[in-house]
């Protein structure tokens, strides 16, 4: 590929062994450019392993503030002898490579076109340093020191990131700062610098925060009033138990008695956990689980229990590769289709599509209000790349006023006022009726939740009417629903565009990028950002109102196309998918190749401008 | 259909402590077959809650699928009821537990539903030690699907289907009491006076509380060759003792019996007063209640009665250090953290 970086402008990849303590070292090198002001951007791509296999770690800097993946790595640091000529292979032409030449790699293996940075990495951590045990940590500042150097990177960020992260340990400051400026004197007495490409100060990430979404999560359900969670460890979900747990136990314990107002249980497997939340919802406290794909598909069974016999339920799927355990460390959004149609029976669902971490927040919160207005399922829908990630993101808000929307509860005064209480009564006559949580009333209020059908009294029945009365009900309820949920965001090109381009969630980045290139190259495009389902008119609208639409997501069979064509009944043929499923986040170059195949004159959309 | 019972009382009806009848803890009519034993604990249970003087409404009633499970309607009208899925009411109840640790918690399962698909949820429930009575209504087979052995049927034993169990069946007193369970009983449908006395501590009990009851289907495993029988149980039941269960606040009144007797004070003051008890048992010691429920079972017979009792195991809620009020009451001003917190929160990740 040509090579359009420059200043501000280019991608490093960091290839380094698990379990090797260089995921510190690569977060400060993300963290450093993010404090001086530049858009960034930080990926994991890890195996699904603890320790001895190859890691890579992706940062792309872009002064534009596109902070989709890029492929193309500008400057490869490669200290894993393991994948080395992997990694000598992945360097764009004309890029970098620098490596650890304590163990010189033999002229013939090397390419042509890429410029060697050779650093004795594990030679000069051994000279300096004296405690073996250290000796594999510094190595990593080193290079770190290396790229600082070559990329014109602000030492005195670096070291108050050190500052900041070792508060009041001089001494382990003063070793990480030596180790750094070894690397950094040794760049500059060996190579000439900055590179082409570097960073260049900007004022362009004032006031916001790096932070992974499976953080925001636990954080959004701390301040959603979440008491109870339940979850099973799965990959990539679990940091939001640990998070989760972490703020309760920071900010969620009393202060006088020592006692928490949480309660967190490992379940024995995913049937449990949902098992849990819906027995705690049932009995009035707000509770959540956490878990991917092969999670749901075990809960499925509860899930449709929870839908049929309304009880609120908050789910978050931080999505991976499948089927099976498909590759469990790779991102993807393959679970669209599971995720809304969840269950047996006839079942569809409120799903929501954070694409930051500040939505991961705001969205857990509103998950908990949605599913308590709505009593049904409501499943968040991450994915590895958003929950394990780092991301630029606005700062975490909330609102000290706000109340929690915990529906149609009922009291005991409520209950002593009402001639009778029948729980699925349709009172309101927006699908949703009143409900009491156990405990309530001495002598009204009780009723009896069930899978099977009841009629609206809460009673036993198997009459095929009331039966049907209840589906036609709950149906009713997804439309109510659909003025609650989030509403799309809209993209509109000025000049009015035949061409709609519609994505959700991580793809975001890539896609809004993806539509500025089109548009500076004058096609015209809108865009609409999914953010939940059941989808609103605006939704149908936009897909009516656009020639030709491309759903752009991250699974194989264009699920949310699928989606969007069997609940709007819009032209299947007008509707094409653009999909990446590598497991690699999805790039807008890849996204515009493939709209560039399917529009191949891409003036004629312009065009009809003139 | 549930039908409901006519709301006529006698006028001379008995009033509990809290000036209830015992029609208030009535459910609607069964629809289980006529002679099922389930209805028989259904019964038990209704006039244990009833004697306990507990407030209807204070009680959840939870269940899983199989006609065990469907009894919930037909015992405590008045109380919330959760008919959940196969096997796993032991999560559901374990959710409710969390919201709110201050009601009373009736778990209703059978052989198939919590020895066979609910094995798993079981098992882990014991561990937590959740508190609630959790009632086994155990036939030895699948009712509701016309009569397959369950888990629970003894090798060799058959059914109205007439072939012999095949595969070795499944002690769910015996695994209560290796998990680590608090309380753990059996007793027969057939045997109200022992049955209501052991529900009665059951609920009283800080913590899990297992009781396995035998409860033959009239249907499909009332057989000569069934050792889950109306007939085999009568004939090889065994007790371990005589219990009587003695609230708070009521003098011990329990008559004396021949044979050594022995009274437990319960967490809440209550006491289980035992009598007539059988040799080389002593309800305290986990390893004794294990060899007799293995020896009994070697000789055929069904060791019935309270098995073991640890009273002072802590429950879930003192394991994971909650406070004091129920999860499901604490509000905004409980569970929002200030802003600061989450300003300082920003900063760490600037």
């Amino acid at each position: 590929m040509s090579d359009r970086s420059g200043i501000n402008d280019f991608v490093v990849r960091f290839a380094n062994v698990n379990g090797t303590g260089s995921a510190s070292a690569n977060t400060m090198f993300a963290k450093t450019i993010f404090r001086m002001g530049v858009p960034v951007s930080a990926k994991n791509i890890f195996p699904s392993n603890i320790q001895g296999l190859p890691t890579w770690y992706e940062v792309r800097v872009n002064g534009e503030g596109h902070i989709g993946r890029r492929e193309g790595v500008n400057l490869m640091i490669s200290v894993n002898p393991q994948s080395m000529y992997q990694d000598l292979k992945n360097t764009m032409s004309g890029g970098y490579f620098m490596y650890d030449s304590t163990w010189p790699m033999p002229r013939e293996k090397r390419r042509e076109d890429v410029h060697f940075l050779e650093i004795p990495l594990m030679q000069l951590s051994n000279e300096h340093f004296e405690d073996p045990r250290f000796r594999q940590l510094f190595k990593n500042i080193i290079y770190v020191g290396a790229c600082a150097t070559l990329l014109n990177m602000d030492r005195e960020v670096i070291v108050g990131l050190l500052r900041d992260q070792f508060p009041g340990k001089e001494k382990v400051i003063e070793k990480n700062v030596k180790a750094l400026d070894l690397g950094m004197e040794y760049a500059k007495t060996h190579w000439e610098y900055p590179l082409p490409f570097h960073v260049t100060p900007l004022d362009m990430t004032q006031g916001k925060i790096m932070i992974d979404g499976n953080t925001a999560c636990g954080l959004g359900a701390v301040y959603a009033g979440a008491t109870v969670m339940a979850w099973y460890p799965i990959t990539p979900s679990t940091s939001v138990a640990d998070a989760f747990e972490k703020y309760c136990k920071q900010l969620r314990v009393d202060p006088e008695t020592g006692k928490n107002k949480f309660a967190i249980l490992q379940a024995e497997d995913e049937l449990a956990a949902i098992g849990i939340v819906i027995g705690a919802n049932w009995n009035g406290a707000r509770a959540f689980t956490a878990t991917s794909g092969p999670g749901v598909s075990l809960m499925n069974e509860f899930i449709g229990l929870a839908y049929f016999a309304e009880i609120p339920t908050v789910l978050i799927d931080v999505q991976r590769t499948g089927p099976s355990t498909g590759m469990p460390t790779r991102t993807q959004q393959s679970d669209v289709m599971l995720g809304f149609y969840a269950s047996h029976g006839d079942t569809k669902h409120v799903l929501l599509f954070p694409s930051t971490p500040t939505e991961c927040f705001e969205m857990t919160a509103t998950a908990f209000d949605l599913a308590d207005r709505l009593q049904t399922p409501v499943l968040l829908m991450t994915d590895l790349d958003l929950g394990m990630n780092d991301h630029m993101s606005d700062p975490l808000t909330w609102d000290a006023d706000k109340q929690y929307d915990k529906g149609k509860v009922l009291s005991a005064e409520d209950l002593d006022q009402m001639e009778t209480f029948g729980r699925y009564l349709d009172v309101d006559e927006d699908g949703i009726t009143y409900r009491t949580i156990p405990g309530t009333h001495p002598s009204k209020g009780s009723f009896f939740t069930r899978g099977t059908s009841r009629d609206e009294l809460a009673r036993y029945t198997e009459d095929g009417a009331a039966y049907v009365r209840n589906m036609d009900r709950l149906l009713k309820k997804w439309e109510t629903a659909k003025s609650l949920v989030p509403s799309p965001q809209f993209y509109p090109d000025p000049s009015g565009a035949e061409v709609g381009l519609i994505f959700f969630g991580t793809t975001t980045d890539s896609a809004l990028e993806a539509m500025s290139v089109l548009r500076n190259e004058g096609m015209s495009v809108d865009g609409m950002r999914l953010k939940a389902t059941p989808f609103s008119q605006a939704v149908l609208d936009f897909i009516l109102d656009h020639k030709t639409i491309f759903v752009i997501e991250q699974n194989r069979d264009g699920q949310m196309r699928s989606v969007l064509i069997n609940e709007l009944e819009v032209d299947p043929q007008k509707v094409i998918s653009v999909l990446n499923y590598d497991g690699f986040p999805i790039t807008a170059v890849h996204i515009t190749r493939h709209i560039r195949q399917h529009l191949p004159h891409p003036q004629s959309a312009s065009a009809k401008a003139l | 259909m549930s039908y409901k019972r006519p709301a006529f009382r006698h006028p001379d009806a008995a009033i509990n402590e809290i000036g209830f009848h015992q029609k208030d803890y009535e459910g609607a009519l069964s629809t289980l077959c006529a002679g099922c034993g389930h209805d028989s604990i259904s019964a038990a249970i209704i006039q244990a809650c009833f004697e306990l003087s507990i407030p209807p409404h204070r009680i959840a009633k939870i269940s899983g699928i199989g006609c065990s499970s469907k009894t919930p309607t037909y015992f405590l009208a008045n109380s919330h009821g959760f008919n959940s899925v196969h096997g796993r009411m032991p999560s559901v109840a374990t959710g409710a537990v969390m919201a709110n640790k201050d009601l009373t918690y009736i778990g209703v399962s059978g052989d198939g539903d919590t020895a066979s698909i609910g094995m798993g949820q079981f098992a882990h429930v014991v561990r937590r030690n959740l508190n609630m009575v959790y009632i086994v209504m155990n036939n030895g087979c699948y009712g509701l699907t016309k009569g397959q052995d369950s888990a629970t049927a003894d090798v060799g034993s058959s059914g109205k289907a007439g072939v012999p169990t095949m595969f070795s069946s499944i002690d769910l007193a015996g695994l209560a009491l290796e998990l680590g369970a608090g309380f753990v009983a059996r007793s027969f449908s057939g045997d109200k006076n022992q049955l209501i006395p052991l529900i009665k501590a059951g609920i009283s009990h800080d913590g899990f509380a297992l009781i396995d009851v035998l409860s033959p289907c009239v249907t499909f495993n009332n057989t000569k060759s069934s050792t889950k029988s109306y007939t085999y149980v009568r004939d090889h039941m065994e007790s371990t003792s005589i219990a009587d269960f003695v609230p708070v606040k009521k003098e011990i009144t329990a008559s004396v019996q021949p044979g050594e007797s022995k009274t437990i004070e319960m967490h809440d003051g209550s006491k289980i007063s035992l009598s007539s008890i059988a040799e080389g048992w002593d309800p305290k010691d986990r390893l004794s209640a294990i060899n007799a429920i293995h020896k009994a079972s070697l000789e055929g017979e069904v060791l019935t009665g309270l098995l073991y009792i640890d009273a002072a195991q802590p429950p879930v809620h003192k394991l994971l250090n909650t406070v004091d009020a129920p999860l499901n009451s604490l509000q905004e001003r409980d569970l929002v953290p200030s802003q600061e917190a989450l300003e300082e929160i920003n900063m760490g990740f600037r």
